[in-house]
C-alpha cells in the first residue's frame, strides 16, 4: 500500500548531494513503496533544506532503521554529555 | 512510434511539462491521458505510455508535480510534492482537462479519450469519471476511492463516495487481491455503490497479487496478472476509444 504518512524533524547539520555539500534543516519521514531498494515498503528519509528536489535520500528495511536508531542512540550515549551540544 | 517531452497549459492557466507517445502515421485514433503513480513521472510511468503508443492510442502523462519541482528527477518531485501534502484534487483536475484539450486538437483524434492511473493515479482516475468529459476510465489499484486516509496520514485524500453518482462513463478495475489499499473490502464496497447507482463497470481482481504488481521495476510486480489485466485493458480500449 502506499502509507501516505509523513513525519518531519527540524534538523541543524551538513549534508552530502549530487552537487557537493549543503546545510540541512528538515528530514522527511515515512514508511512507504522505495525508489531504488529492492523491498516491498522501506522506512525513507529525506534530508533537505527546504529548496525543491534538494535532498539527501535513503531508503531503509524497517529492522535495519530500527539498527540505524539503535546505532546512534548507542554512539550519543558513549561520548560525555558536555561534548553533545 | 515517437515520444517527446512537451509543454501543456494546465490547472490555472500553468505551463506544466507532459510526456507524449504516438503512433506514427495519420491514421484517426482514440487517446488516452495517463496519470503516473505517487513515485512520479518516472521512467516506469513513461515505459507505459510508450505501451500504449505501440497500442495505437495517443498517451499524454501530465507531470503532476512538476510545480513543485521543475526540471528535478522524478523521484525528487515526488518527495518534494509528498513533503508539501500531495496533489490537489482541483490542480489535477485542471491538469487533466489540459492533457484531454490537447488530445482531442492533435489531428490523429477521433474525439475520444479514456484515462488510466496506478495507485494514487488510480483514485484520481476516477475522480477524473466523475468530473470531466471522457469515454473510459481505468483504475488500477486506486486507495482511497470509498474510505478517507486516516487522520494520521498527512497526505490527505477523501473519499470520492459522493461523487461516484456522477461517473459518466464506463469504469474497468484491475485490483490485487492482496493490497490492502485497496482491500478486497474496499473493492467490493466500490462494486456495491456503482450497482447501487446503476453504473457500467467490470472489475478484475488477481489472487497472488497486491498493490503495484503492475511495476515491472518493483518486487511487487506479477507478470501473469499483469499481462492478464494488459488483456482486459486493451478489450476496454477497443470498446471505448474505437475509431
Amino acid at each position: 500500500m502506499c502509507t501516505y504518512t509523513t513525519e518531519f524533524a527540524e534538523i541543524t547539520g551538513s549534508g552530502k548531494g549530487k552537487d557537493g555539500w549543503f546545510a540541512l534543516n528538515t528530514a522527511t519521514v515515512y514508511y512507504d513503496h522505495p525508489v531504488h531498494a529492492q523491498a516491498a515498503h522501506t522506512l525513507n528519509i529525506d534530508f533537505g533544506d527546504g529548496r525543491p528536489g534538494n535532498r539527501v535520500a535513503v531508503e531503509l528495511t524497517a529492522a535495519s532503521a530500527r539498527e540505524l536508531m539503535a546505532a546512534i542512540d548507542r554512539a550519543l550515549s558513549s561520548v560525555p554529555a558536555d561534548l553533545l551540544t | 512510434m515517437s515520444a517527446s517531452t512537451i509543454t501543456i497549459t494546465g490547472a490555472n492557466g500553468d505551463e506544466i511539462q507532459a510526456y507524449r507517445a504516438r503512433p506514427d502515421g495519420d491514421q484517426r485514433r482514440g487517446g488516452l491521458v495517463l496519470i503516473h503513480h505517487m513515485p512520479g513521472y518516472d521512467r516506469w510511468s513513461k515505459e507505459v505510455a510508450r505501451r500504449f503508443a505501440v497500442d495505437g492510442f495517443d498517451v499524454l502523462m501530465p507531470n503532476l508535480h512538476y510545480r513543485e519541482a521543475p526540471g528535478a528527477d522524478a523521484d525528487d518531485a515526488a518527495a518534494a510534492t509528498r513533503a508539501a501534502g500531495g496533489v490537489p484534487d482541483e490542480r489535477l483536475l485542471g491538469d487533466v482537462a489540459g492533457a484531454l484539450e490537447h488530445l482531442r486538437s492533435l489531428p490523429t483524434s477521433n474525439g475520444n479519450v479514456a484515462v488510466l492511473g496506478h495507485c494514487s493515479g488510480g483514485r484520481q482516475s476516477v475522480l477524473v469519471a466523475c468530473n470531466l468529459d471522457v469515454q473510459g476510465a481505468v483504475d488500477c489499484y486506486g486507495a482511497f476511492v470509498v474510505n478517507d486516509t486516516p487522520p494520521q496520514m498527512d497526505v490527505r485524500m477523501t473519499s470520492l463516495e459522493d461523487q461516484l453518482p456522477n461517473l459518466r462513463c464506463p469504469l474497468l478495475g484491475i485490483f490485487g487481491n492482496e493490497d490492502s489499499y485497496p482491500s478486497p473490502e474496499h473493492v467490493d464496497l466500490l462494486a456495491k455503490i456503482l450497482d447501487a447507482n446503476g453504473k457500467d463497470y467490470e472489475f478484475h481482481r488477481y489472487d497472488g497479487a497486491g498493490h503495484g504488481f503492475f511495476a515491472t521495476d518493483r518486487p511487487a510486480y506479477r507478470q501473469q496478472q499483469a499481462e492478464d489485466a494488459y488483456r482486459h485493458i486493451g478489450r476496454f480500449f477497443e470498446r471505448v476509444l474505437g475509431a
